[in-house]
């Protein structure tokens, strides 16, 4: 059953503006929806600190998981003593279910390089990089198309528009792994090393791209550049909630009428978005729980479906923003279950540099597994409960230190199918292989 | 660079700008676990043992790894941060196949050292019981994997003393193994100088000499501080 409710879809496109109207291979298409007005206006009209100025006044966050404040890490870079200064794209999108990088790119590849020329203008970088995934070939393709295009019509390269700035960038393809999405591995991946981790500070702001003050920032965070400063920092501060501005894209999935891609202001609820416009849950069952943030992530249950999805309000129900994913899952998913699915992501995914993220994600991937086949007792449960806390605490990147969220979420809200299974021997949702205990079998 | 005061274990410090936790620690006698850690050594900030609490952050910083500045106050041995260290121990002998009484490095293994010092007296976790080899195919030396906790003290040595670079790291998560010149046998490596290094900076019975019994090995490792302060390129 699909509930009755007014018909009201507050979606609201920045990122995802002219959905479908133009050819993502054409420039003279994305000039025509004003493309690259901000860019000439940017460096014809204003200072490298006023760009940088308009960015944090609009209240930009990063979209491409922490939300760290976009205009403070421009000034940051921008400040950093060193020469030359990169800039970076993160088009690594490695999360299980999300796509909505790879549409942006897809989409809106002018768009995207928009943005990275207008922040390469602003930090004083004269190259750049494209980091995407390999698994994405239209992608790949579509950029580097847009990058041609662009040095044709002197959008890139030397002297931009006429005008003393230059600026560079390549396509490089991600090396595979889901960790390589995390900077400093990134980075590493870059400059041609094993794609690992290694301790921030310093941050790449300061040392990253051999050695040099970098910019790294999401395929969304730039798509959002070129709107919010042909529109100003005060249009685009009006959307959203007191701490998170602007839209944020979504790629809805799992047990749900309409799924897809879909954009709304920050602070929309997650009932307008289950209800209003994913049309809820198919085949008359009931809503469980939504998960976000993918493997770093957590599941909401239905007593929070009136909260405002923004970075603060995620967090303080123990999930996180990530990068976008959003499976909604209803009575026949088992938590237990989800939480084993993550964490056998991770821990295939961990680049076993460090130890507690290599050896702790296979421990807890191994419980999980003794209590859906019915096979744990409560001191495992507390074992799963210790290695969460030390995993969580001690991970060198945030692959390790996000690891245990899906399991501590879903204890957090779902403790007694936890118990059904360790102690009932007994899986609600009727998914997980529990051996029935022997008594019971005697006993039938 | 300056000059900076801070405080560890409510001990009043003084270090420069440059130098990290660990290095002034160490110079005032206050003692930190370690295990990827070694002097002279790029720093890799993968074994986690060294974590530290820092006023005015919730994160656990590694000591190796973060620079000292001016007013720290540093918390090195909490009840929170010793549970940690153990069970992180906990996790390297589950991970592996440590039979300590017929390893040539019994009695000398900085993997034991560091779990008699924490009080490790017990294993937490369930044991992995991993599938692992032994590479005796090098003419002096062996690698027995079943010892080893991928601290990558051999890789860095190889590649920034020696600068041969035959060590790496392949495949990754809990299938990660160090490996000679892209997974070909120790013995068929055309980078390798044979000159040894790796062997004395392994903290554990992984990396040996060959001709050696139950713990007969025993490992010098302070040439690489002396040899990177001689080249005057200390990082
Ligand atoms: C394991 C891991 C994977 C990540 N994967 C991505 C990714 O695919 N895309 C991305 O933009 N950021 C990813 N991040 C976050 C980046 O490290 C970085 O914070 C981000 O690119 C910064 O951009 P922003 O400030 O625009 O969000 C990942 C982080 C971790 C710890
Ligand atoms: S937390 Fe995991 S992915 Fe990150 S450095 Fe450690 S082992 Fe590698
Ligand atoms: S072989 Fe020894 S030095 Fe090399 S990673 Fe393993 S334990 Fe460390
Ligand atoms: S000694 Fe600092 S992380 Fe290993």
């Amino acid at each position: 059953m699909i509930e009755e409710r007014p018909l009201f879809i507050p979606e609201q496109n920045i990122v995802l503006e002219h959905n479908g109207d133009i050819d993502p291979e054409v420039l003279e298409d994305y000039s025509k929806i004003e493309g690259f007005t901000a860019l000439n206006h940017v460096l014809t009209e204003m200072t490298p600190p006023e760009v940088i100025d308009q960015v944090s006044r609009s209240g930009l966050r990063g979209r491409g998981g922490a939300g760290y404040p976009t205009g403070l890490k421009w000034q940051t870079v921008a400040k950093a003593p060193g020469t030359p200064k990169y800039i970076i794209c993160n088009g690594d999108e490695g999360d299980p279910g999300a796509f909505m990088d790879r549409n942006v790119m897809e989409a809106y590849p002018f768009k995207v390089l928009e943005g990275m020329t207008i922040a390469a203008y602003a930090i004083g970088a004269s190259q750049g990089f494209l980091y995407v995934r390999a698994e994405y070939p239209l992608a790949v393709q579509r950029l580097k198309n847009a990058i041609r295009q662009m040095e044709k019509h002197n959008l890139l390269g030397k002297n931009i528009a006429g005008t003393p700035f230059s600026f560079d960038v390549d396509v490089r393809l991600g090396a595979g792994a889901f960790v390589c999405g995390e900077e400093t591995a990134l980075i590493a991946s870059i400059e041609g090393r094993r794609g690992n981790p290694r301790p921030r500070p310093p941050y790449p702001a300061e040392r990253g791209l051999f050695g040099c003050p970098t910019l790294i920032n999401n395929v969304e965070t730039f798509a959002n550049i070129a709107p919010l400063l042909r529109k100003g920092a005060e249009w685009f501060a009006s959307i959203g909630t007191e701490k998170s501005k602007g839209t944020k894209v979504f790629a809805l999935s799992g047990r749900i009428a309409r799924a897809g891609l879909i954009e709304v202001p920050m602070g929309t609820t997650l009932r307008e978005i289950v209800f209003d416009i994913g049309g809820g849950i198919p085949d008359g069952k009931a809503f469980k729980a939504v998960q976000t943030g993918g493997p770093s992530g957590g599941c909401i249950p239905s007593d929070y479906l009136d909260m405002p999805v923004d970075y603060e309000s995620l967090l303080k129900l123990g999930s996180f923003m990530g990068s976008g994913g959003m499976i909604v899952m209803d009575e026949t998913s088992c938590m237990v279950d989800v939480a084993r699915y993550f964490m056998e992501f991770c821990m295939s995914e961990s680049c076993g540099k460090c130890v507690p993220c290599r050896v702790g994600t296979a421990q807890m991937y191994q419980l999980l597994t003794k209590i859906v086949n019915g096979d744990a007792t409560l001191n495992d449960l507390a074992l799963l409960e210790s290695l969460c806390d030390l995993v969580r605490n001690t991970s060198l990147c945030g692959l390790g230190q996000g690891a245990p969220n899906p399991v501590l979420s879903t204890l957090r809200y779902f403790r007694d199918e936890y118990i059904a299974h360790i102690v009932d021997k007994r899986c609600p949702a009727g998914v997980c292989p529990v051996h029935k205990r022997e008594h019971q079998e005697v006993n039938a | 660079m300056t000059v900076v005061t801070l405080k560890i274990d409510d001990r009043d410090v003084s270090g420069r700008d440059d130098e990290t936790i660990l290095e002034i620690a160490r110079e005032n006698g206050i003692v930190i676990p370690t295990l990827c850690y070694l002097e002279g050594l790029s720093i890799a900030g993968a074994c986690r043992l060294c974590l530290v609490e820092v006023k005015g952050t919730s994160k656990l910083l590694p000591a190796c790894a973060t620079r000292v500045s001016e007013g720290m106050e540093i918390h090195t041995n909490s009840e929170r941060l010793t549970q940690y260290r153990r069970t992180i121990i906990e996790m390297l002998f589950a991970e592996g196949n440590h039979i300590c009484s017929v390893c040539v490095s019994n009695g000398h293994c900085q993997l034991q050292d560091a779990a008699v010092a924490l009080g490790v007296d017990h294993i937490g976790v369930p044991y992995l019981h991993p599938h692992r080899h032994v590479d005796a195919s090098h003419e002096l030396f062996g690698i027995d994997h079943n010892r080893c906790i991928l601290c990558a003290r051999c890789v860095r040595v190889c590649d920034e003393v020696e600068g041969a670079h035959t060590w790496d790291v392949g495949v990754r998560g809990i299938e990660a193994r160090v490996v000679t010149d892209f997974s070909t046998p120790w013995g068929d490596s055309d980078t390798c100088t044979s000159c040894g290094k790796c062997v004395q900076v392994c903290p554990t019975g992984a990396l040996f000499a060959k001709g050696k019994s139950a713990g007969e090995m025993t490992k010098q490792s302070e040439f690489v501080e002396y040899l990177v302060a001689m080249r005057g390129r200390r990082s």
